[in-house]
């Protein structure tokens, strides 16, 4: 058994300890604000935050988050609305398919918890192990830079 | 609005109220009801599927919804045929329900592909709207007693000045759209659209950026198990044996599926599937074979392969003249290419109890995927029902529809239990039907001030097209059942420049102009169906050319170009893309470089023009885009944003593939797995993008998805060439090759 804080809950799982965190929290725990892109670090579909840190979900066991935090893109909801990160990405329509989406906003939102404001130059450094293949990436810059001027 | 995940046929008919009848099964099949001769043609696919209730039902709850055979990836086609069907129908868009890609209760629409969708669904719901809100207005004059030229229509409430109102969801009982369309009723002026032309927020997106169930990945119905599948070492190899006990006995594992050289595995976890397919890899002992040309060996394989078919693309010798006083000849290579979708591929399948196998897929085939996968199974056509839930982005025919023939075959094995599967990234790199190699070769003859009097091109490709049209052959594993099915053998259809040769035949007016298609069907590496299937590559061929031509007749390639482009469309986007660029002011530094490239796509969809500047770093080769301005006419626009989005996404995407992209493999099979050893563009590299609309209102809706790629890639090795003066006329432009040009 398993214990940790999924969007501020804590929630408790018998899943094996050694299962990647993102199968755990897609199957297991329903979250759908993760992504199976690659299993192997590269293209950041994944990504939640653990303890305030960008963390690929599908190379971390189970266990590495016991007793800690971990927040998926559902987490990000402020009072049951969009978050101004989110928003800003509804707002910039900052997606084709929208697969990589949930990845590219938790990756922002942890640069933005440690830099509210930050440059261009910072959002594209930040992002730029996420992968995204429907070229929305001048769009998911500007997202980021909204909700930054908007916070 | 509401964005329909998953509808099934009961809450369809439960929830809506169920007022006016508008389907049966067996589905309303398009391409079997082909229209009787004396019937007027009617627009899109309307022609095909005539009954206005097969698109639209006016439900109890006040709602409307909508139903297509054309499905979601991305491209935004639900919200753009949602604005014109709420334009014409008159009420607000919120009212209205999506339906789409479900078998049993949608149109047949084909494929949704090729810049398609625009063209043939949206005048088809444009149409089919008009005519049911006719037949409202109709119903609304008789109760009200009042002529039906003096109603007027809003959000579904249809009043008489002075006789009162009633609304649509009043009058619609009964069969009141069970009929046929009749090609009598005018849509709307362009004018009078309150949604079309205006920028409506994607109907898909507030899901996607909230983490709602939207997904095929993110369906978990009760009881649901994990397959995986494994491959053979190479696209030939047999299974000649294997001692599976091993992994039956691992943690999780409920069911080795094993038929011929097919092997899958169903567990109750997915990490504990794709442990178990890895081991039954590991356990297998196969039978392999070698002889593939590797990468470095193809453009010498395509060029010396005895091809299936040599097709006069485009015979156009010219009418006398002088004979030319000058010859100029290039050759151009594109590489295999991966689609490369950021999510791998993954489908549910369930083996009901009534025996009908139901698929949750992201196929963009649903009807003809449907019916290949029935006919692998043994199945009759009409006990396969898919429906379509978005994945990943596909841009072609990617592996969706493997994934759920794979979903069904391990389903199949286990009745009653829902399967569900996602590829892993190598299963996916490896696998996946790639864009085809191709070498093009180009030649003009030119007069004494370089005009062109000749223009030739040659071009050798394998095929494009191998979906799965409802032949099983076309599906990965059923080539290694037991008793296999056959790939069939692919053809270059569709007419000329519509395949291998799309966009072969250059816009251009020049006196004389041939294209010859080598069409070869042996296939080193699996191909099928990717963005633009010929065009990016004959487009960078054709593109480059032109600016080789240019430049030795010292003409600004923008000029050059208009003086053999009669088409005023065409004019406009080179035009409108260079002045948005700046081409006029543009200053040379060292080592920048400028580039244009347009093509029409297909000839028939939207044009694009694109212009950019690069930097060209001659110490380590790096090619670095700084900006790009494009234009684009895609006819009427509907959806001004969803235009810019796909020409701007193409074009980074084409960005991708020209500096960056190449499918790597030796003589037994691919070893480009992942995203190490396959990069793709990243946030770094990609630069501003301006684009610049030309509507034309009224005009046909032109596809756009597939049309900014070619312009790109040839705009791209322009620049470059501006750059440095150095010609790169082989794919991807990495920085070795560049280095290696630099040298030469």
């Amino acid at each position: 058994m398993t214990a940790f804080k999924l969007n501020q809950k804590d929630v408790r799982t018998d899943a094996p300890a050694t299962s990647p965190l993102l199968f755990v929290l897609a199957n297991d725990l329903g979250v759908n604000g993760v992504k199976y892109g690659c299993g192997k670090s590269q293209c950041g579909a994944c990504t939640v935050i653990v303890d305030g840190e960008p963390v690929r979900s599908c190379q971390t066991a189970l266990s590495a988050v016991a007793g800690r935090s971990v927040v998926t893109l559902e987490g990000l909801r402020e009072g049951g609305k969009p978050s101004k990160l989110q928003q800003a990405f509804i707002d910039e329509q900052a997606a084709q398919c929208g697969f990589c989406a949930a990845g590219m906003i938790m990756q922002a939102q942890a640069l933005l918890d440690r830099n509210p404001q930050p440059t261009e130059s910072d959002v594209r450094t930040s992002l730029n192990g996420n992968l995204c293949r429907c070229g929305a990436h001048n769009r998911i810059v500007r997202a980021v830079l909204r909700a930054a001027r908007e916070a | 609005m509401t964005n329909t995940l998953l509808m099934d046929r009961r809450r369809l008919l439960q929830g809506a109220g169920y007022i006016s009848l508008a389907f049966s099964i067996p589905a309303i099949d398009a391409l079997a009801q082909a229209p009787a001769g004396d019937k007027p043609r009617l627009p899109g696919d309307l022609n095909s599927v005539r009954k206005i209730g097969a698109w639209i039902q006016i439900n109890a709850d006040k709602t409307v919804t909508l139903l297509i055979g054309k499905v979601e990836l991305g491209q935004g086609i639900l919200t753009a045929v949602a604005q014109i069907c709420a334009d014409e129908l008159d009420i607000d868009w919120k009212q209205l329900k999506v339906v789409s890609g479900d078998t049993a209760l949608v149109p047949n629409e084909g494929v949704t592909a090729g810049s398609f969708s625009m063209p043939n669904c949206g005048p088809a719901v444009r149409q089919a709207s008009a005519e049911a809100r006719k037949i409202m207005l109709d119903l609304a004059a008789e109760k009200l007693k009042v002529p039906a030229d003096k109603l007027t229509v809003k959000d579904g409430l249809v009043s008489a000045p002075g006789a009162g109102s009633v609304s649509y969801w009043d009058l619609a009982v009964g069969q009141a759209l069970e009929r046929e369309a009749t090609g009598a009723v005018k849509p709307k002026a362009a004018k009078d659209y309150r949604y079309v032309g205006k920028d409506v927020p994607r109907l898909d997106i507030p899901a996607k950026m909230l983490g709602e169930e939207i997904f095929v990945h993110e369906l978990r119905p009760k009881g649901m198990l994990y397959g995986q599948v494994t491959r053979p070492p190479t696209y030939k190899a047999k299974l000649a044996s294997l001692d599976s006990s091993a992994v039956e006995k691992m943690p999780g594992v409920v069911k080795v599926v094993r038929s011929g050289s097919f092997l899958g595995v169903i567990a109750e976890r997915e990490e504990q599937a794709n442990a178990a397919a890895q081991a039954l890899f590991n356990a297998a002992k196969w039978d392999v074979e070698k002889g593939l040309p590797g990468n470095d060996g193809m453009p010498d394989w395509l060029t010396t392969t005895k091809p299936a078919r040599i097709i006069e693309t485009k015979k156009q010798p010219r009418a006398g003249g002088d004979p030319a006083v000058k010859t100029m000849e290039a050759t151009y290579y594109r590489p295999y290419h991966m689609h490369a979708s950021i999510g791998t591929s993954a489908a549910v399948a369930t083996m009901g109890a009534d025996g009908v196998m139901t698929i949750q897929t992201h196929s963009q085939s649903v009807f003809e995927t449907a019916e290949a996968i029935a006919k692998m199974l043994g199945l009759e056509v009409s006990k396969v029902r898919c429906q379509h839930v978005q994945g990943s982005g596909c841009y072609g025919h990617n592996m969706a529809d493997d994934a759920a023939a794979d979903a069904a075959l391990l389903a199949a094995a286990m009745p009653g239990k829902p399967i569900r599967l996602q590829y892993t990234r190598e299963g996916e790199h490896r696998w996946e039907p790639y864009g085809s190699a191709m070498v093009m070769k180009a030649k003009a003859g030119l007069d004494k001030d370089g005009n062109v009097l000749d223009w030739d091109l040659h071009l050798w490709s394998t095929p494009h097209g191998t979906r799965p049209n409802k032949n099983p052959g076309n599906l990965l594993s059923a080539r290694y059942l037991e008793k296999p099915f056959a790939i069939p053998t692919p053809q270059n259809n569709g007419g000329p420049n519509f395949a291998a040769d799309r966009n072969a035949i250059a816009l251009y007016d020049f006196p004389g102009h041939n294209v010859l298609t080598h069409f070869i069907t042996e296939m080193p590496l699996r191909v099928s169906s990717t963005r633009g299937l010929g065009a990016y590559a004959n487009v960078f061929a054709i593109e480059s050319f032109i600016d080789e031509l240019a430049v030795a007749a010292g003409v600004d390639p923008v000029q050059y170009r208009l003086r053999f482009m009669k088409d005023e469309r065409a004019r406009d986007v080179i035009v409108k893309a260079a002045e948005l660029f700046g081409w006029d002011k543009w200053k040379k530094r060292e080592g920048r470089g400028r580039g244009i490239g347009f093509a029409k796509y297909k000839n028939i969809a939207g044009y694009c023009a694109v212009a950019l500047e690069v930097e060209v770093n001659k110490r380590n080769g790096r090619i670095r885009v700084l900006r790009a301005a494009a234009a684009a006419d895609s006819g009427h626009i509907v959806s001004p944003d969803g235009v810019r989005n796909q020409i701007e996404g193409g074009l980074i995407q084409s960005l991708s593939w020209t500096l960056k992209e190449e499918v790597k493999f030796d003589d037994t099979g691919v070893t480009s797995q992942d995203w190490a050893s396959y990069p793709i563009l990243t946030f770094n590299e990609v630069p501003s993008i301006e684009v610049a609309l030309i509507d034309r209102p009224g005009a046909p809706f032109l596809g756009t998805g597939e049309a900014s790629q070619g312009p790109t890639g040839a705009a791209l090795a322009n620049a470059a060439f501006d750059a440095v003066g150095v010609r790169f006329r082989r794919l991807p432009l990495t920085p070795d090759r560049v280095k290696a040009g630099l040298g030469a």
